[in-house]
Order: structure tokens, then C-alpha cells, then sequence
């Protein structure tokens, strides 16, 4: 039973199946429980979280990264992959937090003051929570301030910020220098991601890290993980 | 079921209903009033016998019949012309069926060119840093051979979107002669494509043979009948207005046999054409309209195309422009008019200027595939891999060209609005509204894969240099390898012991492979 309820919910991983209600790709599970709906059912069949995460979560989003690798899959694929995995990962966090089971890590993000583009920071946002993640966004317009008062009260491990315009990209900058007066730049890796903004930027401010876009960002995560450990 | 080529719905069109009727009124005062000169007596005499004013003159010291052809004639002709013409093809769901009141285009190769264009990659360093290596693509032409034609045949079987096979290089091997010429091109065309052949002849005399080959490999005269695995294109006009001895010949034996045949004409603006619009279309049309008429008084019912190949003059060298603008203008008048007729029309496209593949192929030949296309000819010569006017012709380029149509055909597919379409999208952005990201993107997964997303162009490459032409080449390498259904051995032994002058090369059962 419970190595059937692993193969299922691996399956519907790599079919990007939140819930039921979700088509994915094989018309044959239309209908059938989801990522969701299958991480409940096997933590109620006392799969252990640890098991959940790495045999189905993980394993299937390795699958998925071939799969998109081999140009079979694309990126709606690998969001939709991501997505569900975020969500049990959400199901699943009460569980880890009871069982002391440490998480990849705390990433905040946010697209900084003056700047309301969202989708590339929604994407990392979605990546970064499938693959493990524990994902805070701020949102849009976010002011210097309120993400210096994040990074001091919620303590992340990494802060990412995005900006679209060369008129806001600014903010960027601004904010390091702002954790720097606060003695909080030490604290936090921090990432910088955006059309108008490259590696040679990240350099001129002092930020850790450029990505390129969500698939960088895991990469650059999984490295400073491995670096750390 | 037949192929389904691609239907356009709202078909542009240049001209004003009143325009039509007036180019359709010029056509008739100049058949009727000013003639037009046969230089084929039996022709001349077919439309005497039919009421036709016809006078014995002289072009030089050709004889020649000065034929003015009444009204009525050439209404009597369009009203017992077909207005759905049947072409054929080896396997079924490759048949094509033309109506002429319907504009379903049906992207077809062509046309018989000279030249074949091979393209090499030779490798060059870059003198100033010896480490870097580029591959360039360079292009050699030399005479076409019947392998190449088995070639482009293979190939053209397997690009989607080729619709028809029309043979797309003459054939100049030294064992090629005058008499052998057409067994073997229609043999090599229909033993590598099951799509429908058409060619023009180049011996009327081979007809039977040919005629006969296509009865052994659908097993007979009424399939054939049913069946037209092949049909003909004569353009038996020599413009301004003059029906050519030979080709009319040729018309009028295939006519007599019933099989599909084109009736072309190709006029240039500026010298064998008037240089205005108005002039040269109502020249063609009257020039096809001739051709018609003759089709039906030699064989009431035979099934013809209506073929327009008109062309604009070079300004420097009044050679063809077939790259021109006003080249498009006029197909798309002459799509018009056939469809005016009810008439399934073969139009023109893709024939470019360009002397190799490249920048300036690309952009003349996609401007009038899309126009011409949109205006919704039935049977569209669209020169997959032309290249310099008529004379040219390169495989990697008809590779090229797939892909173009691949987007033009997507491009024609309807607009998939209704209520329960708008239903489901008001039900989506509800959904997304009310999440934190916003985004649409969980909906493209199911668009995504069934098909009414457009396929990222084939040969799109890393973006750091131009791969175009090295991964077509790839691709087209792919297709050769690939391979295609050849007509059947039993068949194949029958059509070599009893069609003279095939080449035995040609018989993939043989021992001379």
C-alpha cells in the first residue's frame, strides 16, 4: 500500500498534478487524487515526511528537471511541477517542524520599490518552493525598509530581489547599503534577478549573486547548501 | 480521406466585384474581337467547327490560323467545366480534392529546373584568433540527374506540408534522351512520393507510355479514371495570345484521354504583357479562358485547372521578376478570376529572385507564399526550394520552405471563439485573480499539447551564431534516411517489362542498385 501511494504520488509530481481537479499530461489520471490530496493520504497511512519528500517530491522533480533537460518538457511543465510540490511541501511543514526534520533553507524575495513587475519573481518563486525551499514573498513595491526589518525579524538565508527597469534597479543597491548600516548584510546571500540587471551589476553593488532566471537560482541555492554543509 | 490542405476563411481579394466583371469583359472583347493566333491546325479547325471565325495566315514562314472566338463558346466551356477536379495520389489519404468554389489551398512543389544547388560546409579559421572555427554554407550548382529528382521526390514525401509533387528538376543524364525523358521522370517521381505527380511532358509521343505506366500502378483504366495518380500542366499559350503547335497538341491529347490537366499561361508585364494590372490579368485570363474553351471542345467534362503564372519583367535586364510585388498582385487578381469561374485555380508562389538560400530567398518567397496564400488558390505552385526565378532548385531550401508554411498554415487556422470557449476563459481568470502570483501559466499545459500552440521555428539555434542552414541540412538528411513507400515489386517488374526506356538504376528490386 504504501509503496503504491509513493509511486502514485511520484507519478502525479512529474504530471504536475496539484489536485484532482488538475488535468496534467496523462489523460488516464484525470479525476484521480493529486499531489495534494496523495501527500494527505500518506502521511494518514504514517509514510514518514522524510520518505515523502525525498522518494516522491524530490525524486519526481529529478525526473522532471530530464524531462525539461531533453526538451520534452517546458517550462509550464516544470512550474506545474513546482507548484505541486510547493503545496505539499505546505501540507507537509507542520510535520517537519514536529519532527526537527531541517528545511533547505528560508528564501525571501520581492521585486524592490518603484517596480511592480512580477512574473519572473512569481516563477522563482514557485521554483525555489518546489525545489525545497521555504519561499517568503514580499510582493511588489517593496520599500528598503520593510525588507531590512524582514531579513532582521524572520532571519532568511537568502533574500532575492528582482527589478525590471533600469530606473529601479537602483533600489537594489540602495538596500545593500541599507543592510550594511543595519549590520545585517553578513546575514544574508543575496541574489539579484531581472531584465535590467546582469552579473556585472550584481558586482558594482555587492550583491552575492546574478541569476539568470528560477533554474540559476535552484542551481546557486544547491551550491551555497552543499558549500554550507 | 483526402488531405485537408488548409481552408482560408475571409480569402483576400484585390479587386472589386465590378473590377472582376469588367476583366472578365475585356477577356471575352479580346478572344471574341481581337483573336488570337494558332499555330496548331488541328486546334484552328476544332474551333472553326464550333462557329469560331478562323482565318488561314502566316507568322514568317510559319503557317499560323487567326482565331477569333465568339462569347458563346467560352460560356458554353466554363459551364461544362468541372468545378471540383479529383487529383489522385498512391496512397489515399494523399489524394486531393479541388473545388472551385472553395478556397482550401494545397501547397504544391515545382517546377522543372535546370540547375540542382548541393550545399557543403567547409570549415574556415578566423585569421585573427586560429583557435575559432567556422562552418559556412556554400553552394555549388551543377545539372540535375534523375537520382536528384528520386531525392527531392524522397524528401517531399515526408515535408509535411507538401501537398503535390511537381517534379522539381529536369532530368540530364547522358543516358537521358528526348524519348526516355518522361517515363523516367514520372517513374522516379511516383516510385519516391505516394502524394499526386504532375509534370509536363517533353515528348507528346511518350504520353501513352506514361498514361499506361500510372493504369499498371493503380491496376487499370477505370482506377486510373478514379484514381488520377497523375495529372499534366501544359502551358499551351505563348503570350501575347498565341497557341503553341506542340504543347497545344499535347493539351489536346490529354484532354482526349480525360485525365486532370493545368491550362497555364505565363505573360511578363512590360513585354509579353501589358505592364498595367489591368492589362496583363485581362490578357491572361483571356489567354486561359482560350485554353478552356479548346479543353472542353475536344473532351466535354475534361477536368482542367485554371493556371496563372504571370509575372512582372526584371526593369534592368527584362528577365522575370518573380520576386517582385506586382508578381503577387497578379496571381492573386487570377485567383480571382478562377474562383469567379468556379474554376479550381493553380497559382504561383515562393518563386524568389534570390540566386541562393539566404536573406533575400527568405523575404521574397514568405511575402508571396502569405499574400498569395490568403487569397486562397486551390492548387498552389509554391516552389518549395526555387531559387533564382525558375531555374534553380535546392533541396535544403524546399526544407527551408516547410517550415514557412508550417507557420502559414497555422496562421490560417480560425479564430476558436464561442460561448463555451469565453465561458472557460472567464472561469480561468477568476481562478487566477483570486491566487497571490497571478499567472495563467498552469492553463497553457493543455493548449500546449494539443496543438494550438505555434511550434518554435525547427532550426532556431543557440542564438550566438546562425544555424538555419546547418540544422535544415541536418534535417533534410534525416528525411533521406527515412524511408518511403515504393511501389510494390510485382508492379515495379511489370512497369520495367513493359514501358520502354527506364532506366534500370531506377528499379530498387534490381540488380543494378
Amino acid at each position: 500500500m504504501s509503496e503504491d501511494i509513493i509511486a502514485i504520488l511520484k507519478r502525479n509530481v512529474i504530471q504536475g498534478r496539484k489536485t484532482k481537479d488538475d488535468e496534467g499530461i496523462d489523460e488516464a489520471l484525470s479525476g484521480t487524487p493529486g499531489v495534494m490530496e496523495l501527500t494527505q493520504l500518506a502521511l494518514d497511512n504514517n509514510i514518514p515526511p522524510a520518505v515523502i519528500i525525498t522518494q516522491c517530491l524530490t525524486s519526481g522533480m529529478q525526473i522532471v528537471g530530464e524531462k525539461f533537460a531533453a526538451k520534452e518538457y517546458f517550462i509550464p511543465d516544470m512550474l506545474a511541477s513546482a507548484e505541486a510540490v510547493g503545496a505539499a511541501m505546505d501540507i507537509l511543514k507542520p510535520y517537519l517542524e514536529a519532527s526537527g526534520v531541517p528545511t533547505k533553507g528560508k528564501f525571501v524575495i520581492a521585486t524592490v520599490k518603484g517596480d511592480i513587475h512580477d512574473i519572473g519573481k512569481n516563477i522563482v518563486a514557485i521554483l525555489l518552493k518546489g525545489a525545497g525551499y521555504q519561499v517568503s514573498d514580499l510582493g511588489v513595491d517593496v520599500p528598503k525598509e520593510k525588507i531590512a526589518k524582514v531579513i532582521r525579524d524572520e532571519k532568511p538565508e537568502y533574500l532575492g530581489l528582482s527589478a525590471l527597469l533600469t530606473t529601479t534597479m537602483v533600489e537594489m543597491g540602495a538596500l545593500i547599503e541599507a543592510l550594511k548600516e543595519n549590520g545585517l548584510r553578513d546575514k544574508v546571500k543575496v541574489l539579484i534577478g531581472g531584465a535590467a540587471v546582469s552579473d556585472e551589476y550584481a558586482r558594482q553593488i555587492g550583491a552575492d549573486v546574478y541569476c539568470v532566471d528560477g533554474f540559476h537560482a535552484i542551481k546557486v541555492l544547491d551550491a551555497f547548501q552543499e558549500a554550507k554543509a | 480521406m483526402p488531405r485537408e490542405g488548409i481552408l482560408v476563411h475571409n480569402p483576400y481579394e484585390r479587386m472589386t466585384k465590378e473590377q472582376v466583371q469588367q476583366i472578365h469583359q475585356a477577356s471575352i472583347e479580346i478572344l471574341n474581337d481581337l483573336g488570337l493566333l494558332s499555330f496548331n491546325r488541328k486546334a484552328a479547325e476544332i474551333f472553326s467547327s464550333h462557329g469560331a471565325e478562323v482565318t488561314t495566315t502566316s507568322s514568317g514562314d510559319t503557317p499560323c490560323w487567326h482565331v477569333k472566338i465568339p462569347e458563346r463558346l467560352v460560356l458554353d466551356a466554363l459551364a461544362s467545366t468541372p468545378k471540383t477536379v479529383k487529383l489522385g495520389a498512391r496512397k489515399p489519404d494523399n489524394i486531393l480534392v479541388l473545388k472551385g468554389d472553395e478556397p482550401r489551398v494545397f501547397f504544391i512543389t515545382g517546377s522543372e529546373t535546370n540547375i540542382w544547388l548541393d550545399v557543403d560546409f567547409p570549415s574556415y579559421t578566423r585569421k585573427s584568433d586560429p583557435s575559432i572555427e567556422t562552418k559556412i554554407a556554400e553552394f555549388r550548382p551543377r545539372r540535375g540527374t534523375v537520382a536528384d529528382l528520386c531525392d527531392s521526390a524522397h524528401v517531399c514525401e515526408h515535408l509535411e506540408t507538401v501537398d503535390g509533387y511537381i517534379r522539381t528538376v529536369n532530368i540530364q543524364d547522358k543516358d537521358i534522351n528526348e524519348d526516355n525523358k518522361d517515363v523516367n521522370k514520372f517513374f522516379a517521381s511516383l516510385n519516391n512520393t505516394t502524394k499526386h505527380v504532375m509534370s509536363g511532358l517533353t515528348n507528346p509521343k511518350q504520353l501513352d507510355n506514361v498514361v499506361k505506366m500510372a493504369k499498371l500502378i493503380v491496376g487499370g483504366k477505370d482506377k486510373l479514371k478514379e484514381n488520377p495518380i497523375i495529372s499534366f500542366i501544359t502551358c499551351l499559350t505563348k503570350s501575347p495570345l498565341q497557341f503553341v503547335d506542340d504543347t497545344t497538341e499535347t493539351f489536346m491529347d490529354v484532354c482526349q484521354r480525360g485525365l486532370p490537366i493545368v491550362v497555364s499561361s505565363s505573360p511578363q508585364a512590360g513585354t509579353t504583357a501589358p505592364i498595367k494590372e489591368a492589362g496583363i490579368i485581362a490578357q491572361i485570363n483571356a489567354e486561359v479562358l482560350a485554353g478552356i474553351t479548346l479543353g472542353q471542345l475536344v473532351n466535354k467534362g475534361t477536368p482542367v485547372l485554371y493556371g496563372s503564372v504571370p509575372v512582372r519583367a526584371r526593369m534592368d535586364t527584362l528577365g522575370d521578376s518573380y520576386g517582385s510585388v506586382e508578381t503577387s498582385q497578379y496571381n492573386i487578381d487570377c485567383v480571382q478570376m478562377a474562383r469567379f469561374y468556379n474554376i479550381p485555380n493553380y497559382s504561383t508562389s515562393g518563386v524568389c529572385d534570390a540566386k541562393i538560400p539566404g536573406q533575400q530567398s527568405s523575404i521574397e518567397r514568405l511575402f508571396s507564399n502569405i499574400v498569395v496564400t490568403l487569397s486562397g488558390p486551390q492548387y498552389l505552385h509554391c516552389a518549395y526550394g526555387l531559387l533564382d526565378c525558375n531555374s534553380v532548385f535546392c533541396l535544403l531550401q524546399a526544407v527551408l520552405d516547410d517550415a514557412h508554411f508550417q507557420m502559414i498554415k497555422f496562421f490560417l487556422n480560425p479564430p476558436r471563439i464561442s460561448e463555451q470557449e469565453l465561458a472557460l476563459t472567464l472561469k480561468q481568470i477568476r481562478e487566477v485573480l483570486a491566487t497571490p502570483q497571478k499567472l495563467f501559466i498552469r492553463y497553457i499545459r493543455p493548449v500546449m499539447r494539443s496543438g494550438e500552440i505555434s511550434a518554435p521555428y525547427p532550426f532556431e539555434g543557440d542564438g550566438n551564431s546562425d544555424s538555419v542552414f546547418a540544422l535544415a541540412y541536418e534535417r533534410m538528411k534525416e528525411l533521406l534516411a527515412k524511408p518511403v513507400e515504393h511501389i510494390d515489386p510485382t508492379t515495379t517488374a511489370r512497369i520495367f517489362q513493359e514501358i520502354p526506356g527506364l532506366l534500370p538504376r531506377l528499379n530498387v528490386y534490381g540488380e543494378e542498385r
